[in-house]
């Protein structure tokens, strides 16, 4: 089972006897020239060299004005995605009512607050300022601060975080200022972020931001050293579906202690506390690279980049913590556990992989989920003819060695870049020189991400930031039998006669994570590829339009 | 729990909204320009809006919803939008070609105050704007109304670019529906029809946002008014505007513009909500109520009659939108039920408080009305003071859950719940719809508590 997903970068994808770079001219030639130029850079045909180098695509820019893309903004990014699952903050949302509206309780983090001792739960709420046309007008500082105070008043809860929306950056109230001000009158934590919508080009510019805002006001907060003998934090894991109660179930069996989740099933004290932690593990790369970083430069924490999407990839994952750790005990009992776990899951795989085997997908979502459920895919024998992001960066398709070869743009400079060093008394190295350096020439990858394209085949078509007429192309070109995007883009997919997995929030099933996530879709792609209803489209009389006879009476 | 912080205590909140219900003008006006055949919606803001609004109108109606985005960066936000949306309207031509390109505004350009018709018009002077295709545009600052509000606005847009008055009147009756379902549109179209009415509806989302599954995708769908028939409304003989808040403005633009003369009536919901839409319809168009309709009529009185001790008495919770909520009200109480808790998310005006606290002055019981409200307070009156039906948005569920309480789906957004985009509420039959619901939460209720004594068969 196991094979197909690993053997993927070796095979040249078959494009139905198309040439990939005709198909792509095709599809361009309907673009404006200049417009046509711009998005041929960000729509590539993968082509992996030997040392795993991958050609260059052009990502983490502006979207085209009227192309219609899958992309949201800042603020999406910042509240709804890196925020909005830590349950136990008061997440007040600084602006027209809209933008709370949309990002209330639309993401489907799942959150247990049985787990935290104070049970706190804010998620089910929306919080807004809902500023009208004289707040504009005359500022929106005095309202937030009421708004604060009777957020306050009404909940009590022990934090609050405010998040400010495109016209709060225009009329330039200081939400920072004001959040100090709060806080210091009401004794509780309250941090600001400035994720204007319109900042950076897609939900990323809001990740950063987030990232930033938790590490200047929250994480280190708390330096208890809690118990457990191997302690990590799992971040990028936002516990759609239950996909961090599942790998969370995984880390419990193998005795792994997860200090804090960034953030599904997520709380703000164990975010002030997760600097103690010996491992990050990072699930979603983008939006979440940030926090490892900066953790790892102010505490001395290592992060290494994990999948635990596909049967797999999380035996994969687990090993490499256990590799990571060094100690037999905790080897052993991985595999112990991998092998408990996986004959279910290739029992499954076995059962549907006859009726999955050749279909063919493309993915379109996320920063990381194009890539990382391509393993499921492969483990069911299925193809992915063409991939993409819809906000990641040359890192997330080419892997972070052409850090150095991005260059910084005014989108990308407008975000915060903290200076972090190195914490005096706290900054622990949790390995020694010697071990880490043992771990690399073993082949062990710290602080490394090889991205997506390196794992794809040759000829693959790798898009980033796709368009809806792009989507439609590639759909009656190709006519996949599955194709993985987002909600906007379901039904418009659907409407061709193919099923569309919503990646995102799952379609509302899951949890896919771990092993019995893996069980969860393997079925749910088998249901999706293999459904009746895409016969149904034609009626009989379509089919045989012709009278051929009649019937006696006339 | 679910809202396990709601507080019994009721503080007055001066600044903060806690569960709003209501949302922004933007995604009103997105819907409304669905409901023109071969219209592309434009949002003129940063990608957010549009991809808030296309997920939640997709999440609602679990249908395609297009439409397209000036994609503001920075640099648009403090230069000035202009250069965004000439790209756009360029590429939206040469790509998706619609017939219109209907632009809305969002908080963002609204605060930097872009001049929508002047940036249209420099797209025509320079070429981007093929003849033959049409630009309209609202404004719908976020910060002003609602949802309800943006409707408003972008249908009353569908008046002031296209009706045209030639002089010569014509039979035809113009429907402007509020903010509501496809398939209400379509059965108040059924209904015009059935009556033998010449009519042109405007917006009409109905096979639009309902659409078959055919295998062959179009952007641009068989619904929607067409372009012909907006130009048409001026000729036309008299317009009956449902809903005051999402239907009015543009009855009145129609009035002053081209001199068609207009009737503001309730949405259809319920038995005398009807009657007045028909009787208003019969009278306008000269026609009389075929016969389909007195059967529908008396259907429905028959299952009022039948049901009616099921639902007398029954103290109801209703949240949603202005016209929806004021309709609903009517009804219930017209059932011998008891709306006692009102919330609207939207901002609708004095009168229109005034309205619904006349509708339920006689119910026998204090009312708690607030326009525009929020759900915590919903909640909180529904924690102090319990009811036995919601009826609300699909928020409204987690209080339901909460405080156990059996809860009809009604308005918008509606994501957990299947058919309200095909199955109307409005007009007899909708009614009855309606009532199946109510009765159908009820009586589950009522099976759920009995014990093995009191289970009955025949309910």
């Amino acid at each position: 089972m196991a094979e197909a997903a690993k053997d993927l970068s070796t095979e040249k994808v078959t494009l139905d006897n198309l040439d990939p770079e005709e198909v792509k001219a095709r599809i361009m030639a309907k673009y404006p020239p200049k417009v046509a130029r711009k998005r041929s850079k960000q729509f590539v045909i993968n082509k992996v060299g030997e040392d795993g180098k991958t050609p260059v695509i052009n990502a983490n820019v502006r979207t085209v004005p009227g192309l219609m893309g899958q992309r949201g903004c800042c603020y999406a990014g910042c509240k709804g995605v890196v925020l909005g699952p830590t349950r136990d903050i008061i997440n007040i949302t600084h602006g027209p009512i809209g933008c709370g509206f949309y990002s209330w309780l639309t993401r489907r983090n799942q959150t247990d607050p049985e787990s935290t001792p104070d049970g706190h739960n804010f998620m089910t709420y929306c919080f807004s300022t809902d500023m009208q046309d004289e707040e504009i007008i005359f500022g929106g500082e005095k309202k937030l601060k009421q708004a604060i105070q009777e957020a306050y008043d009404n909940f009590k809860p022990k934090a609050i975080a405010v998040f400010s929306t495109c016209p709060v950056g225009l009329i330039g109230d200081d939400v920072h200022s004001v959040c100090r001000e709060m806080k210091e009158k009401l004794g509780i934590n309250i941090f600001g972020f400035s994720c204007e919508g319109y900042k950076g080009v897609s939900q990323s510019a809001g990740h950063h931001i987030a990232n930033n805002g938790i590490f200047k006001h929250v994480v280190g907060l708390d330096d208890t050293i809690k118990e457990g003998k191997y302690r990590i934090n799992l971040l990028g894991e936002y516990n759609i579906g239950g996909d961090a109660f599942e790998i969370e179930r995984i880390f419990d069996k193998c005795g792994i202690t997860q200090v804090a989740a960034y953030s599904g099933n997520s709380s703000i004290d164990a975010f002030a506390n997760s600097h103690t932690a010996d491992l990050n593990c990072i699930m979603c790369h983008r939006s979440i690279n940030y926090v490892a970083e900066m953790m790892e430069t102010k505490f001395g924490v290592p992060w290494i980049k994990v999948n635990f999407i596909g049967a797999h990839a999380t035996a994969k994952s687990l090993r490499k913590i256990a590799q990571y750790f060094g100690e037999q005990e905790l080897i052993d009992k991985v595999e112990e556990v991998i092998a408990e776990e996986l004959p279910e899951v290739e029992a499954a795989c076995a059962e549907v992989r006859p009726r999955t085997e050749g279909k063919r997908a493309m993915l379109f979502v996320g920063g990381s989920r194009a890539h990382h459920y391509q393993e499921l895919f492969g483990e069911l024998g299925m193809k992915t003819l063409s991939a993409g992001y819809e906000f990641g960066h040359r890192d997330d398709y080419e892997g972070r060695k052409v850090l150095p070869d991005i260059k910084v743009d005014a989108d990308s400079r407008n975000i915060e870049e903290l200076t972090i060093e190195k914490d005096p008394e706290r900054f622990n190295p949790r390995i020694s020189e010697e071990r880490k350096a043992e771990l690399e020439n073993s082949g062990f990858e710290f602080n490394d991400y090889d991205g997506m394209m390196p794992e794809m085949p040759d000829g693959a078509m790798v898009i980033d930031d796709l368009s809806q007429w792009e989507t439609d192309q590639l759909i009656k070109i190709f006519k996949p039998d599955l194709f993985c995007a987002g909600i906007k883009e379901k039904y418009t997919v659907q409407k061709h006669g193919i099923p569309l997995k919503q990646l995102h929030s799952y379609d509302y099933g899951g949890p896919y994570a771990g092993f019995k996530g893996a069980v969860n879709f393997y079925h749910e792609i088998d249901r999706m590829v293999n459904s009746r209803v895409w016969e149904y489209m034609k009626a009989p009389w379509d089919k045989n339009p012709e009278l051929a006879a009649t019937y006696a009476c006339d | 729990m679910l809202l396990r912080h709601t507080p019994t205590e009721i503080k007055e909140r001066k600044a903060l909204t806690v569960n709003p219900a209501k949302t922004c003008q933007p995604i009103g006006a997105m819907y409304a320009s669905l409901g023109i055949h071969g219209c592309l919606p434009h949002s003129h803001g940063s990608q957010g809006c549009y991809a808030y609004h296309r997920s939640a109108l997709t999440r609602h109606f679990k249908e395609p919803v297009v439409a397209a985005t000036s994609a503001f960066t920075e640099g648009a936000s403090v230069f000035g939008g202009q250069a965004n949306l000439l790209q756009s309207i360029d590429n939206i031509f040469t790509v998706y070609n619609p017939d219109v390109i209907a632009v809305h505004t969002t908080c963002l350009s609204e605060t930097i105050g872009d001049d929508i018709p002047q940036i249209v018009a420099k797209a025509r002077a320079d070429g981007k704007a093929p003849a033959g295709k049409y630009i309209i545009h609202a404004n719908t600052p976020s910060y002003v109304g609602s949802h309800v509000t943006g409707y408003s606005n972008m249908v009353k847009a569908m008046v002031d670019y296209f009706a045209t008055s030639t002089g010569a009147k014509t039979k035809a009756v113009n429907l402007i529906p509020g903010f509501v379902e496809p398939s209400d549109m379509a059965e108040i179209q059924r209904i015009a029809e059935v009556m033998g009415v010449p009519y042109i509806m405007f917006p009409d989302t109905s096979k639009v946002l309902n659409g078959p599954l055919t295998g062959k995708y179009k952007m641009f769908p068989e619904g929607g008014t067409t372009i012909e028939d907006l130009h048409m409304t001026g000729d036309s003989k008299g317009t009956i505007a449902l809903g005051r808040t999402g239907a009015m403005a543009a009855a009145r633009a129609l009035d002053s513009k081209c001199k068609v003369p207009c009737e503001i009536l309730d949405l259809p919901i319920g038995l005398q909500g009807t009657d007045a839409f028909v009787d208003k319809l019969r009278l306008m168009a000269g026609v009389n109520v075929p016969d389909v309709l007195n059967l529908e009529r008396g259907q429905l009185v028959d299952c009022i009659s039948d049901w009616h001790q099921y639902l007398y008495g029954k103290r109801v919770g209703v949240v949603g939108d202005p016209d929806q909520v004021l309709a609903l009200t009517k009804f219930l109480v017209s059932l011998d039920m008891k709306p006692v808790h009102i919330v609207s998310g939207s901002p609708a005006g004095k009168k229109y408080v005034k309205a619904l606290e006349e509708v339920v002055a006689d119910i026998g019981e204090e009312v708690n009305i607030k326009v525009p409200g929020d759900m915590l307070l919903f909640h909180q009156w529904i924690k102090n003071d319990p009811v036995d039906l919601i009826i609300g948005n699909t928020y409204c569920k987690y209080i339901a859950k909460d405080e156990d309480i059996p809860m009809v789906r009604h308005g918008f957004p509606i994501y957990d719940r299947m058919g309200h985009s095909y199955f109307s509420t409005m007009g007899y039959r909708g009614a009855m719809r309606l009532m199946e619901q109510i009765l159908g939460v009820l009586m589950d209720r009522q099976d759920r508590d009995a014990t093995d004594i009191t289970m009955e068969l025949v309910m």
